[in-house]
């Protein structure tokens, strides 16, 4: 990943099965960045992968920290989060495989998309985790294109 | 086509302030699925679903959707209903099901 001197650096606290501020986070970056005049399909992007990530942490960790930063060339994104973990990150990461409980279901979580939405929509993407610990993200969007979705 | 023509047209009830009626629609989504409206849908959107908890706000508002349609006559919780408010999210319902109500709006905004 690329180490960038940041412009903007803040962290954000996320807990677990806290549904009541889901998507909080998603929204103040979103709200951030649409002050800094990047190209609205940028901010789209870190929108949705930072909401998938999120909704992941209040889903299946106890507790989880994301810390957002700015560069002039990129935004990155790192969550860290301390929960169950994932055993098996390739199978995770195919569209349809999910491990949530039928209470999620219900809620319309567990799609089996989340892992690969975050993927679709980053231009880099980095998972690791450790089975019964946690998982670590990191997500990267350039600035200086705008392709993907 | 804005808010105010669609909700007099298919019969919908606010559920949220009127606030934002003259937002215009440039299509909509139906699905019950968080993760699927929010990789599909598009800005200026109405969602069509049956979810009903405070979570349906956070995925209007991430992707600017114009307004959420509740389906089967379902009810919102207090929680969600004051999220939208805050939020300044239109929620409609209609006692129609998902199919009856994405037909209806299709024929409307696609003029046939």
């Amino acid at each position: 990943m690329i180490e960038n001197e940041a412009v903007l650096a803040q962290q954000f606290e996320i807990q677990g099965r806290d549904f009541n501020h889901a998507g909080n986070i998603s929204t103040t970056i979103k709200e951030i960045l649409q002050e800094t005049g990047i190209p609205p399909s940028i901010i789209i992007r870190t929108a949705i992968a930072t909401y998938e990530a999120e909704m992941n942490v209040v889903m299946y960790a106890d507790k989880g920290t994301l810390y957002f930063s700015l560069a002039p060339d990129s935004i990155r994104i790192k969550i860290d989060d301390r929960g169950t973990g994932i055993k098996n990150i390739s199978l995770a990461m195919k569209e349809g495989y999910s491990t949530a409980t039928n209470e999620y279901r219900e809620m319309g979580f567990g799609a089996g998309m989340g892992l690969p939405n975050i993927k679709k929509n980053a231009d880099k993407f980095k998972i690791s985790s450790c089975p019964g610990k946690g998982t670590t993200l990191e997500i990267l969007f350039f600035l200086n294109n705008s392709e993907g979705q | 086509m804005n808010l105010k023509k669609i909700k007099k047209e298919l019969d919908l009830k606010i559920l949220s302030s009127e606030e934002g009626l003259d937002k215009e629609v440039s299509g909509a989504y139906t699905s019950d699925l968080l993760s699927d409206v929010i990789a599909n849908s598009k800005k200026n959107f109405l969602w069509i679903t049956l979810q009903i908890h405070l979570n349906i706000v956070a995925v209007a508002q991430l992707k600017e959707l114009a307004g959420i349609i509740i389906v089967n006559s379902r009810e919102p919780d207090s929680d969600t209903l004051k999220k939208a408010e805050k939020e300044k999210c239109l929620l409609f319902s209609t006692e129609k099901t998902a199919f009856e109500i994405s037909g209806k709006l299709y024929q409307l905004l696609k003029g046939k």
